[in-house]
C-alpha cells in the first residue's frame, strides 16, 4: 500500500517536472526567436529573404551582409561601414566605463570609511541622480560642454557618461563595503598606511565581485546609449548606436534586411561578449566569498 | 616601552558626554584594564588612545610626548580588535609585515622580524595561509602577531578574546599574560569580562557612564571596591547586598538582620568601627559568596566570623563549589561552601560570616564607608 502510494507520488513529481521544462523550453524559444530570426537574415542573400519564410533557414549561407555593414554600408553619403562607428564607441566607452567605475569606487569608500558631517545627506542627494531621466540633464548638460570647451567630442561624451553613471557607480560600492568591517581600515591607519594606500593594498583587493557587477553595468548602460550619443556627438564620431540607427532607417535605394541585421547584431555583440565573459567572473566572485564566510 | 598619562579626557557627541574627565596614569610595562559595562565609554576612550577618534578636551602622553595632535601612524602604538581585522587579501606573512612595510623597513629585516614573532607565537606553520583558511584562535593570534612585529611604545587590545569560545578563551587569556610577561610591554585592554580584568590587570580602572569609578590593583577593587557599582561588577558570582540597620551591639555596633526563623543581630567587632557614627541608621553590608560558608571552614581560616543556622532555600552546584543561598532581610543570599558540606535544599546548616573582609556601603550614595 505504502509502496504504491510513493510511487503515485514519484509519477506525479515527473510530470510536474516535465511541465515545468517543456514551458520553460517554449519561453526560451520564444525569446531566443528574436535573435533567430536576426541571425538567420544576416545569412540571407536578399533574393533569399524576398522568396522565402521569416524563419527559415538560409538556402546558402553568405557572409556578405556582415562584410557590407562592417566596411561598406552607406548611411547617407558616408559609405564606410559600421567599423569606424565601432571604434568611436570603444574609444569612449573603455574610458567612460574605466573612470566611473574608479570614482565610484572612490567615493563608496570615502562613503563607508571615512565618513564626514553630512556624508549621508551627500550619499542620499546622489542617490536622486539615479532616479534623473537622461532628457532632463539635456540642455544644461550641452551648454555645461559648451562652457567646458568639449562640446561635440569624445572627450565630452566620456564626460557625460561619467558624471550621469556616478551615481550608479557610488551606490553599488558603497552597499558593498558597508558590509566590510571599519576595523581593517582602523589597523591599516594604525599600521601606518594613508587615505589611497588603504584603498590600494586593502579595499581594492576586495573589490573584485562588485568591480565586475559595475563594470558590466556601466559597459551595457553607455554602449547601448542612444540619446547622448546622438545629442552629443556628430558626423564621424558617433557611436555605433547612432550609426546602425542611421543606417537602417536611410529612406533611398533598397532595404538591405540582412545588412540591417547584420548592423544589429554587430552592435549587440560587445555588450553579449561583457556578459558572457565577465558574467564568469561575477559567479566565481560570488562563490569565493560565500566559501570565506 | 612607555609609561601612559591620560589628563582630563572628555568627550562630547553632541549633547551626550561619552567620556566625563578621565585622568589616569600607568607606569611602562603596566597592564592596564578597562572594564565596566556596554556603553560606558572604554572603547571610545581606547579609539581617543589610538588617535581613530578624538578628545574634546584633555590630554594623552605616551611617555612624556602629548600625542593628542598626532595621526595613528605617528603615535607608536600597535592595536589588536575584536573583529582580529585581517586583511583577508593578504597572508598572514604579508599581514605581520604591512605595518613594518609602511614604516619603511627593509625588505630582509621585515623577514627576520617576521620569522621571530612567528617564533614566538608558534605560528611558523601559518605564515603562508590567507586569513579565511585559519581558525578563530590562530586568527587572534595573527592579530596579536602583527601588533607585536611592530614593536610599538603602547598595545592596545579591544576585546580581542570576546569572539572566541569558552575555552579557547582561557587558554588566549593565559598567552597573553605570558606574553606581557615576557615583552614587559605596556598594555591597555579593554574588556567587559570581569574574569580577564581580574586575571590580566596590574591596574585596573572600572568604568561606568563616560566615568572611572575606580582605578587600582585587581586585589584593591576587589577587596575594598569604592561604590556598589564596582563591587556588584568585579566578582562572580557577585557581592552580596544587604540592607539592614545599625544598631547597638554588647558595647560595639552590630546589625539588624531578619531571616525567616526570626531576628537576630549579626555582631561585627572591629569591622564595625567606622560604623559608629552611624547608629541607628540604614546602611548595605556587602558580603562576598565565599566570605559565607560552612562554620567550619570559616571558623578555622577568618579572624573574626560569626556562624549560625540557616535554612537553605536553593542550592547550586557549580563543581569546585556549591552555591547555598538563603534569604536575609528580604535579599537572596549566595553563600558558597564545599561540596561536601552543602545540604539539601530546605534543609538548615550552620553558616558563618567572615566579617574580616565584609564591606559598607551608604544607601545614598552608594559609596563604601570607611
Amino acid at each position: 500500500m505504502v509502496e504504491v502510494q510513493r510511487t503515485e507520488t514519484a509519477g506525479a513529481r515527473v510530470i510536474g517536472r516535465v511541465m515545468l521544462y517543456a514551458l520553460l523550453i517554449l519561453f526560451a524559444l520564444y525569446y531566443l526567436m528574436p535573435l533567430f530570426v536576426m541571425l538567420t537574415t544576416s545569412l540571407k542573400t536578399l533574393d533569399d529573404i524576398r522568396g522565402g519564410n521569416l524563419i527559415a533557414l538560409p538556402e546558402q549561407v553568405s557572409f556578405d551582409a556582415w562584410i557590407k555593414a562592417w566596411s561598406s554600408a552607406c548611411t547617407g553619403v558616408n559609405c564606410g561601414g559600421l567599423s569606424g562607428n565601432f571604434w568611436n564607441s570603444v574609444s569612449f566607452v573603455l574610458p567612460a566605463v574605466a573612470i566611473s567605475t574608479l570614482i565610484g569606487a572612490l567615493n563608496g569608500y570615502v562613503l563607508t570609511m571615512w565618513r564626514f558631517r553630512g556624508s549621508d545627506v551627500f550619499f542620499t542627494l546622489l542617490l536622486i541622480g539615479c532616479f534623473i531621466p537622461f532628457q532632463v540633464v539635456l540642455l544644461p548638460m550641452a551648454q555645461t560642454l559648451g562652457w567646458l570647451g568639449i562640446a561635440n567630442s569624445t572627450t565630452g561624451l566620456i564626460f557625460v557618461h561619467v558624471v550621469y553613471g556616478l551615481a550608479f557607480t557610488t551606490l553599488f560600492f558603497r552597499n558593498f563595503y558597508v558590509s566590510i568591517p571599519e576595523e581593517l581600515v582602523k589597523a591599516a591607519r594604525i599600521d601606518g598606511a594613508g587615505f589611497f594606500r588603504i584603498f590600494w593594498r586593502i579595499i581594492l583587493p576586495l573589490s573584485p565581485p562588485i568591480l565586475v557587477v559595475c563594470v558590466i553595468w556601466q559597459f551595457t548602460q553607455i554602449w547601448n546609449d542612444f540619446l547622448f550619443g546622438v545629442v552629443f556627438s556628430s558626423g564621424e564620431r558617433q557611436p555605433i548606436t547612432v550609426a546602425l540607427n542611421n543606417l537602417v532607417n536611410t529612406s533611398t535605394g533598397v532595404k538591405e534586411y540582412n545588412v540591417d541585421m547584420a548592423a544589429a547584431i554587430i552592435a549587440g555583440l560587445p555588450t553579449l561578449f561583457v556578459y558572457v565573459v565577465a558574467g564568469k567572473y561575477f559567479v566565481r566572485g560570488l562563490t569565493a566569498g560565500s566559501v570565506k564566510g | 616601552m612607555s609609561s601612559l598619562t591620560i589628563r582630563n579626557i572628555r568627550k562630547v557627541f553632541g549633547a551626550v558626554e561619552v567620556l566625563k574627565d578621565i585622568a589616569l596614569r600607568i607606569d611602562a610595562g603596566e597592564f592596564l584594564i578597562l572594564v565596566g559595562p556596554s556603553g560606558c565609554g572604554k572603547s571610545t576612550l581606547l579609539n581617543i588612545l589610538a588617535g581613530l577618534d578624538t578628545a574634546t578636551s584633555g590630554e594623552i602622553l605616551i611617555g612624556d610626548k602629548v600625542v593628542n595632535n598626532l595621526s595613528p601612524k605617528d603615535r607608536d602604538i600597535a592595536m589588536v580588535f575584536q573583529s582580529y581585522a585581517l586583511y583577508p587579501n593578504m597572508t598572514v606573512r604579508q599581514n605581520i609585515s604591512f605595518g613594518l612595510e609602511m614604516r619603511r623597513v627593509p625588505k630582509q629585516e621585515q623577514g627576520e622580524i617576521v620569522d621571530r614573532v612567528a617564533k614566538i607565537l608558534q605560528m611558523a606553520h601559518l605564515l603562508d595561509r590567507k586569513p579565511a583558511q585559519l581558525s578563530g584562535g590562530q586568527r587572534q593570534r595573527v592579530a596579536m602577531g602583527r601588533a607585536i612585529a611592530r614593536d610599538p611604545q603602547l598595545f592596545l587590545f579591544d576585546e580581542p578574546l570576546s569572539n572566541l569560545d569558552a575555552k579557547l578563551r582561557v587558554e588566549m587569556r593565559t598567552e597573553i599574560k605570558l606574553l606581557h610577561d615576557r615583552l614587559k610591554a605596556t598594555i591597555v585592554y579593554v574588556t567587559h569580562d570581569q574574569i580577564e580584568a581580574m586575571t590580566l590587570g596590574s591596574k585596573i580602572a572600572v568604568m561606568q557612564g563616560g566615568e572611572i569609578r575606580q582605578f587600582g590593583s585587581p586585589q584593591e577593587i576587589y577587596d575594598r571596591p569604592a561604590d556598589l557599582f564596582v563591587a556588584g561588577f568585579i566578582g562572580s558570582p557577585s557581592m552580596n547586598f544587604i540592607k539592614a540597620q545599625a544598631v547597638e551591639d554588647a558595647g560595639g555596633v552590630g546589625l539588624q538582620l531578619q531571616t525567616a526563623d526570626g531576628p537576630f543581630v549579626l555582631p561585627l567587632r572591629e569591622a564595625g568601627e567606622a560604623l559608629r557614627p552611624r547608629m541607628g541608621k540604614t546602611l548595605i553590608l556587602g558580603v562576598r559568596p565565599e566570605q559565607i560558608s560552612d562554620s567550619g571552614t570559616v571558623l578555622r581560616t577568618a579572624r573574626y566570623a560569626y556562624a549560625r543556622k540557616f535554612r537553605i532555600e536553593l542550592v547550586e552546584p557549580t563543581g569546585p563549589d556549591t552555591l547555598l543561598f538563603v534569604r536575609i532581610n528580604g535579599e537572596t543570599v549566595c553563600c558558597r561552601v564545599r561540596p561536601e558540606q552543602a545540604c539539601a535544599a530546605g534543609e538548615s546548616m550552620e553558616l558563618a560570616f567572615d566579617l574580616s573582609k565584609a564591606v559598607f556601603f551608604d544607601p545614598d550614595s552608594g559609596k563604601r564607608i570607611g
